[in-house]
């Protein structure tokens, strides 16, 4: 095929996929060159990356305001917890995502049919329950709470985390594609119609919210070495629930790029900002997060999105002036 | 042939009810019109055809299948779609894609991609919409939000449409063109269920018509018949549109 026809017909599709070739390379090559500190911050983003781009395949679709990535991903951790001794890491990673799955296919279906905020305090109870339920399961079986996780090598950790990150980039870019998108798109819509136009609403929602849970177990599984000791207060933090929403809004959720985007540049500032101001670095957080509400409201996707709307105004504009000078001088 | 037929439809909310043990049916091909004042039932009753609420008792049958226990999904894709009296729209999403999911998910069958994009296609021709397909519906005047919701329900590729309060809040030419969109929809084949307080839309296009008051019904005949009622006129329509009509 000749190379500008192809250019030209799957421009898109180039203009996604080149830079997106060279982040990964770049990633990919980056234990080699990056050090132990590069590689685990690297670490830390990709996962804040998988939380909330998982967050956003189920929350910025359908506009169930949920909170339990917290629950899921201190399940992955757990997982590994119970099961580092007995079977190796690579058959723990989707063991995690699977318990997730479950978990949210059978909270799904129990609480979907809650609207609004009532689902909201469900999945924050969720994680408060689990963390529960995990500490007396854990002083069951090993007469204590909190245990010390095996250390891993820092590489595999990163390259289990890279391509976890990729596969819910991809999962959430075909699920905008598919049809699957546009049923959760029509539900964050208006459910009612949703339902009414022959959206089977209650299996697309405990589906999506299942799928997104299981990104959300594997991301867990692969971070529980990161943190060396894990208790059920270290494993099911809330603040793993809120730093993917904050990251999703202030990203901006009307471009699958937007979750993507937030994450990265969230998770830089706070590992740093973390060390250098450790008692206002969450100041920060709030004063950014309300600058974006008001001014951004549809984040940094969106800002992006509207400069291009006024660019290309200008180019057309500019473009009739011409046209229009040269029929003037015809 | 009846398509739609009710027998005792009943629905309580708490001690009120609703719609009390009404029998009706509308045939093939009709346009049957649904009137009465505010509270009198009409819209809970197109609530129950569509199972947005579940009976208290009764049953409704659709072409002879009890819909009794069914989804608004489920109802969807047998062929009965509809309207919302307050539109209900996909607001951030452009008008094509609000079609788009009649299309994909209103029938019982996988629809390929492409036959749908047809459709859609065809569905706001139809309405006259195919300038604004790529518009966000909340950006559309309301006469517009109204044709995307019919038009969205046409992609169902339903057979009976319920069109609840479609001419509601539109000023007279647009009542108009309301009307020969009703006429042209019927002319399609899908048979039309409608409520509607436009007198003049209602006594101009229907066949049938029926009058709800506290849940029951009180009336049912051509609109000549109607127009004299004796109750309808004391309940509804009172003296002077009796005398307009």
């Amino acid at each position: 095929m000749d190379i500008t026809r192809f250019i030209s017909t799957h421009r898109k599709l180039l203009l996604v996929g080149v830079p997106f070739l060279i982040i990964l390379v770049f990633l990919a090559t980056l234990p080699l060159y990056g050090g132990f500190y590069y590689t685990r911050l690297l670490t830390t983003i990709l996962m804040y990356v998988v939380l909330s781009v998982s967050w956003a395949m189920f929350s910025g679709f359908t506009g169930y305001m949920s909170l339990a990535p917290a629950a899921f991903f201190g399940v992955g951790i757990y997982t590994m917890g119970f099961l580092q001794n007995t079977l190796p890491f690579p058959v723990i990673i989707p063991i995690g995502g699977l318990l997730s799955f479950l978990l949210a296919l059978l909270v799904g279906l129990v609480t979907l049919r809650l609207r609004g905020i009532y689902f909201t305090i469900f999945t924050f109870g969720l994680v408060v329950f689990m963390s529960e339920v995990v500490a007396a399961l854990e002083s069951d079986l090993f007469g204590r709470v909190g245990q010390h996780i095996n250390p891993l090598p820092n590489e595999t950790i990163f390259y289990a985390m890279l391509v976890t990150a990729v596969a819910t980039v991809f999962a959430i870019y075909f699920i905008r594609r598919s049809r699957l998108g546009l049923a959760m798109l029509s539900i964050g819509g208006n459910e009612e119609a949703a339902a009414h136009m022959g959206v089977n609403t209650t299996r697309v929602k405990v589906l999506t919210f299942a799928i997104s849970a299981a990104f959300m177990g594997l991301a867990g599984v692969i971070m529980a070495p990161v943190k060396v000791y894990i208790d059920p207060r270290i494993a099911f933090s809330l603040s793993y629930s809120f730093m993917p929403i904050l990251m999703s809004v202030f990203g901006g959720m009307g471009q699958f790029y937007g979750p993507v985007v937030g994450a990265i540049i969230f998770a830089y500032l706070e590992k740093t900002l973390r060390g250098q101001f450790p008692q206002y670095f969450m100041l920060g957080f709030g004063i950014i997060l309300i600058l974006v509400i008001l001014f951004l409201p549809n984040g940094i996707a969106g800002l992006v999105s509207k400069v291009q709307d006024k660019l290309g105004g200008v180019i057309a504009k500019l473009r009739k002036g011409g046209e229009a000078e040269q029929h003037a001088n015809t | 042939m009846r398509i739609l037929e009710g027998q005792g439809v009943t629905k309580y909310f708490g001690g009120l009810a609703a719609v009390s043990n009404m029998d009706f049916h509308v045939d093939q091909g009709e346009i049957v019109g649904l009137i009465g004042p505010n509270g009198a039932g009409k819209t809970t009753l197109f609530n129950l055809i569509s199972a947005a609420l579940p009976l208290s008792s009764g049953e409704i049958r659709f072409k002879g299948q009890k819909l009794n226990g069914l989804k608004p999904h489920q109802i969807c894709k047998m062929g009965v779609s509809r309207t919302f009296q307050e539109t209900k729209i996909f607001g951030n999403m452009p008008v094509f894609q609000n079609v788009l999911v009649g299309a994909f998910f209103g029938s019982p069958n996988r629809v390929p991609a492409e036959d749908a994009a047809r459709e859609v296609t065809q569905a706001l021709e139809f309405v006259e919409l195919s300038a604004m397909s790529a518009t966000p519906v909340k950006d559309l005047t309301l006469v517009n939000q109204k044709r995307v919701e019919v038009a969205r329900a046409l992609a169902t590729k339903p057979e009976l449409l319920l069109l609840d309060e479609l001419m509601a809040g539109l000023n007279f030419t647009e009542i108009s063109e309301a009307m020969e969109l009703v006429i042209k929809i019927r002319d399609t084949g899908i048979t039309i269920f409608m409520v509607e307080h436009v007198m003049k839309a209602i006594m101009g296009i229907c066949e049938r018509i029926m009058a709800l008051h506290h849940g029951e019904k009180i009336a049912e005949g051509t609109c000549q018949e109607i127009a004299c009622n004796k109750t309808v006129i004391d309940v509804y329509l009172g003296e002077e549109t009796h005398a307009g009509s």
